[in-house]
């Protein structure tokens, strides 16, 4: 996968593996969000071009999925409605395996006929992974989708998204703002300068998973982002 | 311990009397008003010594004369009639019509100012017309009905669909969906859950629309029911009973497109 520049964006230039779990790091309003949805073929780049296994992305497609943070469930659907919502072109029998298989990943048993607004924020979020992954696209494009969750939440949720990862192997292109969020998830973490929005550095983080929060590589890198947007780690 | 229990028993007194109390602030507090609204206007009638303002009384008489008939029941089930065919009909022809100009907003403004134009009309200023097309017959209050619900229907539909988070649509094109189906799957439901309150205001503006033109148009109705008994033996009694008659109806209709507005609040 790679582009070249647009006015908010300069001169990024990334290529993504297969399966990997990549995050885009960068403050608010630097321009991640603009480059998720240009990826995605929801807005359309004024230079640079994005390309998916040799295809150019011009239009969004089901093989590629992005996931709102948790507004972008739809109000008048159950959590099976939700979840169900790509499978359209299923039989009907299929649709429903796909969707219980789906409910159950994402640990929402018992809340199938609910709607989202019997739902918390994060299993409206859980609802909306699953809705994602049912279509079983290749890549998942997730703009802050925590960012809305409390901090508690937030940390199970990610947990959750690892495990769903490592059980489906999806490529995942995650945006957030959260540095501690970027090193625990990802496999590398890009890390952007504020507008317009460049690469200042991408990192890799080389921690196995489980990662151990408390571990001294853990916090290496940590602080080594740290430092790279300017911050001191000191309150 | 003795203070604990002490607080706890407290507690359950306090919490039976916030019960009372909220019982009384949503049935009796509106009943004690009803009640003084009552008492005045009867003491007004009283010390006014008007011939013409009926009490409180003399209406209850009144409602009770006019029940005795059945052709006050045959008047309501006119009135509700018309209103049920007219708002039908503005509720059928203005959602879609709505949609389609919120969703084309080229349409939309092509077409916004006619409406603009034709809004502030109010609708009993079509009545001559109404009269000469219809004559004495049910369309010609339906026609009213009709055009007084059909523009805030209109309005609050195309309103309903620019304010669709984009954030739906975008979720729907991913999913692959073409236009027809992005329009049935996402756009028509996202809608509809989002002019309830639209669709409740236009009403209550054809309820007041119906008893006007039925003053004019027809001959049998609630709103007849008023002007007849002033032509026929300037019965002011009977006049603001149909008047308390008009407004209690107009409580209940009100009240039933509020628990269907809950109901499909509830799918939001």
């Amino acid at each position: 996968m790679r582009f070249g520049s647009v006015d908010v964006l300069q001169h990024i230039d990334l290529d993504v593996r297969e399966g990997e779990f990549v995050c885009i790091l960068g403050p608010s309003g630097c321009g991640k969000s603009t480059m998720l949805n240009i990826v995605a073929g929801f807005v359309e780049p004024t230079g640079g071009e994005v390309t998916i296994d040799g295809e150019r992305v011009t239009a969004p497609d089901p093989r590629r999925i992005f996931v709102f943070q948790e507004r972008g469930v739809f109000p008048w659907l159950t959590a099976e409605g939700n979840i169900g919502f790509g499978l359209f072109r299923l039989p009907e029998e299929e649709r429903r395996k796909r969707i219980a298989h789906y409910v159950n990943l994402v640990g929402l048993n018992g809340f199938e006929h609910a709607f989202p607004r019997e739902l918390s924020g994060g299993m409206k979020q859980r609802v909306e992974v699953a809705r994602a992954l049912a279509v079983n696209p290749d890549v998942l494009y997730l703009d802050e989708p925590f960012g809305a969750l409390d901090s508690i939440t937030r940390l199970q949720m990610r947990a959750e998204l690892l495990r769903i990862w490592q059980a489906e192997r999806k490529t995942i292109l995650f945006v957030t703002h959260d540095i501690e969020e970027s090193v625990q998830l990802a496999d590398r973490v890009v890390v952007l300068s504020a507008r317009p929005a460049h690469i200042r550095r991408i990192v890799d983080i080389d921690i196995a998973h489980p990662r151990d929060l408390s571990s001294p590589r853990y916090i290496q890198l940590r602080d080594s982002i740290f430092a790279e947007i300017g911050l001191a780690h000191k309150i | 311990m003795q203070n604990e229990e002490l607080r706890k028993d407290g507690g359950f007194l306090h919490s039976s009397f916030c019960v009372l109390r909220s019982a009384f602030n949503s049935v009796g507090l509106p009943l004690l008003v009803g009640i003084i609204a009552v008492i005045l206007w009867h003491a007004a009638v009283r010390f006014s010594r008007t011939e013409i303002f009926p009490s409180p009384l003399d209406v209850a008489r009144a409602i009770g004369q006019l029940a005795d008939q059945s052709l006050l029941w045959r008047y309501i089930g006119d009135s509700l009639v018309r209103v049920a065919c007219g708002y039908t009909l503005a509720v059928l022809l203005g959602v879609p019509l709505g949609i389609l100009l919120g969703w084309y907003p080229d349409a939309g403004r092509a077409v916004n100012p006619l409406i603009q134009i034709l809004r502030p009309i109010s609708p009993l200023a079509w009545m001559p017309l109404a009269v000469i097309w219809f004559g004495v017959s049910n369309a010609a209050p339906i026609f009213l009905i009709f055009l007084a619900s059909f523009f805030p229907i209109v309005v609050a539909a195309a309103h309903g669909v620019r304010t669709v988070p984009p954030m739906f649509l975008q979720a729907g094109q991913n999913f692959g969906l073409t236009a027809p189906q992005l329009m049935v799957r996402v756009v028509v439901p996202a809608v509809l859950s989002r002019i309830a309150i639209g669709l409740r205001v236009a009403f209550g503006v054809a309820w007041v629309v119906l008893v006007a033109s039925e003053m004019i148009a027809v001959d049998s109705g609630l709103g007849y029911l008023i002007i007849d008994a002033r032509n026929a033996g300037k019965r002011y009694d009977l006049v603001v009973a149909g008047m308390l008659i008009i407004g209690v109806l107009g409580l209940i209709l009100d009240l039933l497109l509020r628990r269907a507005e809950s109901w499909a609040g509830e799918r939001r």
